[in-house]
């Protein structure tokens, strides 16, 4: 996603380089449940790296052992070259937005975020003057005075931010900051922490389960499946090229069609495509797109429209092959006017590399 | 408009038949204080004895004085270890809480009777002095005052305030004295005052263990002086409610200053 640099907001009085974050071998257990099972996750300085998965995949885990708020069983953290391993949490300079509110009630805005540099012993001028920077990149210059309860969750996540990045910190880390906000404000606020991150250059991991948030604000999404990397790519490349089964079930719609591997290539419906790294061999099931398949109405097709959902600008038709497999082809709205329910159609399967499973 | 009238009388009635049961024996209390029980004349004989019989004073200071300790003690006690159980040791708390609700079933007696050996060492090392009650009493405030502070830990998510804290540099006192505590200072400030009216009531143990705090000196003078002990009476309890009002005006501040 492209970043624009507003202009309004007065840039933060330091740019930091950022600093790169390794974690090599992560294990943590709870009874007997493997929360990491050996992650290996490195972050580049000043990179954005968005730890995607579904519930329970250990992604909470990871980021509270680089906070130093959980201990790991094994494995090493370092951030910038320095070993972070058995440092404490109020040592490790991390700046941390939480899912639940976690402003000090007791506190104004403008002293929650100045909360940070008044335990680095900051003089008070300077602490204002950097904690009203910081609301300022945020937005919220005009609520300095107010407390916590007189905000809606948008704000006091934003004020959030701005108390953890007002330390400097070596990484900022979000646990599904915006889970608890409504879909609007959970939007425009992605796209302002994304905007405030490049702005301040500070390398950032960001949990969420929302796969179109990951997708929308990551230098690189990592997705995370019961306490492991699958896979960490650029959000394009982990669309269009996923290493694993997991990775092209969770990340986007896929439809799984009957596919024979032929070495390098295979063959999908009458289309012969290039196969991606990992994919099984012989027969098995290949992952592809709803956008990647094109329909046209054809008497002697060998698929049939069961329904076809208008979505607005495109729209959604789902389709029987003959032998009994569902497909879904997403097409222009345009496009979708010539289909009838129960008409014979034909499909096409852009040749594009896909990802062949085992049946 | 019959029901409507009914209910806004008989609610008046209701409430005045509390404010007689309840002020009833304050005014009696007062008249009783400032008469001279023969003749019947008003005085202020009694009021100014308050002030002036040197027993009646040291009773006071006693009492005022261990109440201050105890609530000290209970605060320094009970507020950081209550804090550190929540949020170190969650498995521990049902410990603390029956630990700290203990006081409460045991008999005021049975504890007098077995501290009494543990007593005479007090007394040996640190001298005999009435304040040395505030051991004792400190015990007995623990299951009120661990109320109100548990309410108020229960009422904030203490958990993710000091987590924020901790990764903004944070060392563990720091979270306590300056992130939780302030948060949950009403609950404090109604423990300690629970903890002030205990203390100035307090009688079994110290006239057990022939300490001369306030309600023991006035046990005492009701035998001889019946209006001193009279009036000792309604300015303690007059006391224990002004300082009832402080205690909710300063935390009714705090709110307004909070959602101005
Ligand atoms: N304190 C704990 N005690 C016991 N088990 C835990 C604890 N914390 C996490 N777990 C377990 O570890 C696993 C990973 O949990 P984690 O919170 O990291 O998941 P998550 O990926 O953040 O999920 P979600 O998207 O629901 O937040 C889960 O199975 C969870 O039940
Ligand atoms: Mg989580």
């Amino acid at each position: 996603m492209s970043v624009t640099q507003s202009s309004s907001h007065s840039a933060p009085s330091t740019v930091s380089p950022g600093l790169a974050v390794e974690m090599t071998a992560l294990r943590r257990t709870y009874g007997t449940v493997n929360a990491l099972d050996g992650l290996d996750l490195h972050l580049d300085p000043g990179e954005m790296v968005v730890l995607l998965g579904p519930s329970g995949c250990g992604k909470t885990t990871a980021l509270r052992i680089l906070a130093g708020l959980e201990r790991q069983d094994a494995g090493t953290i370092s951030v910038g070259g320095r070993d972070l391993t058995h440092v404490p949490a109020n040592k490790r300079d991390m700046g941390m937005v939480f899912q639940a509110y976690s402003l000090f009630p007791h506190l104004t805005v403008l002293d929650n975020v100045a909360f940070g540099l008044k335990l680095r012993g900051r003089s008070r001028k300077d602490r204002r003057q950097r904690a009203g920077d910081m609301l300022d990149l945020v937005g919220l210059g005009e609520q300095k005075a107010r407390y916590a309860h007189q905000l809606s969750g948008g704000q006091q996540q934003r004020v959030a931010l701005a108390r953890a990045l007002a330390i400097e910190p070596a990484v900022l880390l979000l646990d599904e900051p915006l889970s608890a906000l409504d879909a609007k404000v959970r939007v425009q606020l992605r796209d302002e922490i994304r905007r405030v991150q490049s702005d301040v250059g500070t390398t950032t991991l960001f949990v969420t389960h929302d796969q179109e948030e990951a997708l929308a604000i990551a230098d690189r999404v990592g997705v995370m499946n019961s306490g492991r990397l699958d896979q960490i790519a650029p959000p394009a490349e982990l669309y269009s090229s996923p290493a694993t089964r997991f990775v092209g079930e969770f990340v986007g719609l896929s439809n799984r069609i009957p596919a024979q591997v032929d070495g390098e290539t295979a063959v999908v419906l009458d289309a012969r495509l290039p196969v991606l790294p990992g994919s099984a061999a012989g027969a098995g099931l290949a992952l592809v797109r709803p956008e990647s398949v094109s329909v046209e109405p054809d008497e002697h097709g060998h698929a049939t429209v069961v329904s076809v959902a208008f979505l607005g600008p495109v729209s959604r038709a789902t389709l029987t092959l003959d032998d009994g497999t569902l497909v879904m082809a997403q097409l222009a709205s345009a496009a979708a006017g010539g289909l009838v329910v129960g008409g014979r159609v034909r499909l096409r399967i852009t040749p594009s590399p896909v990802l062949v499973v085992g049946a | 408009m019959i029901g409507a009238w009914v209910w806004r009388v008989s609610r008046w009635l209701l409430l005045l038949a509390f404010a007689a049961f309840f002020l009833l024996p304050l005014v009696a209390l007062l008249d009783f204080s400032t008469t001279i029980p023969r003749t019947g004349e008003r005085t202020g004989a009694a009021w100014q004895s308050l002030l002036e019989d040197p027993q009646m004073t040291q009773a006071i200071k006693t009492s005022l004085l261990l109440a201050l300790f105890t609530v000290i003690g209970m605060v320094v006690l009970l507020v950081p270890t209550m804090i550190w159980v929540k949020l170190r040791v969650p498995r521990a708390s049902r410990l603390v809480e029956f630990l700290c609700l203990l006081p409460l079933t045991i008999p005021a007696l049975v504890v007098v009777v077995g501290i009494k050996n543990v007593y005479a060492w007090v007394t040996y090392l640190i001298g005999d002095s009435a304040l040395t009650l505030t051991f004792i009493y400190v015990v007995l405030v623990l299951p009120y005052a661990y109320r109100s502070i548990d309410a108020a830990l229960s009422s904030i998510d203490a958990g993710t305030l000091s987590e924020a804290a901790r990764s903004l540099g944070a060392g563990w006192f720091t979270v306590i004295t300056r992130v939780i505590t302030p948060n949950i200072w009403p609950g404090v400030l109604g423990g300690a005052f629970i903890s002030v009216a205990l203390v100035l009531g307090e009688y079994t143990v110290s006239s057990l263990l022939n300490y001369e705090t306030l309600p023991v000196v006035i046990v005492l003078l009701s035998k001889s002086d019946a209006p001193q002990s009279m009036a000792a009476s309604l300015a303690s309890i007059l006391f224990a409610a002004a300082l009832l009002v402080v205690l909710s005006f300063l935390d009714r501040r705090r709110r307004t200053t909070v959602r101005k």
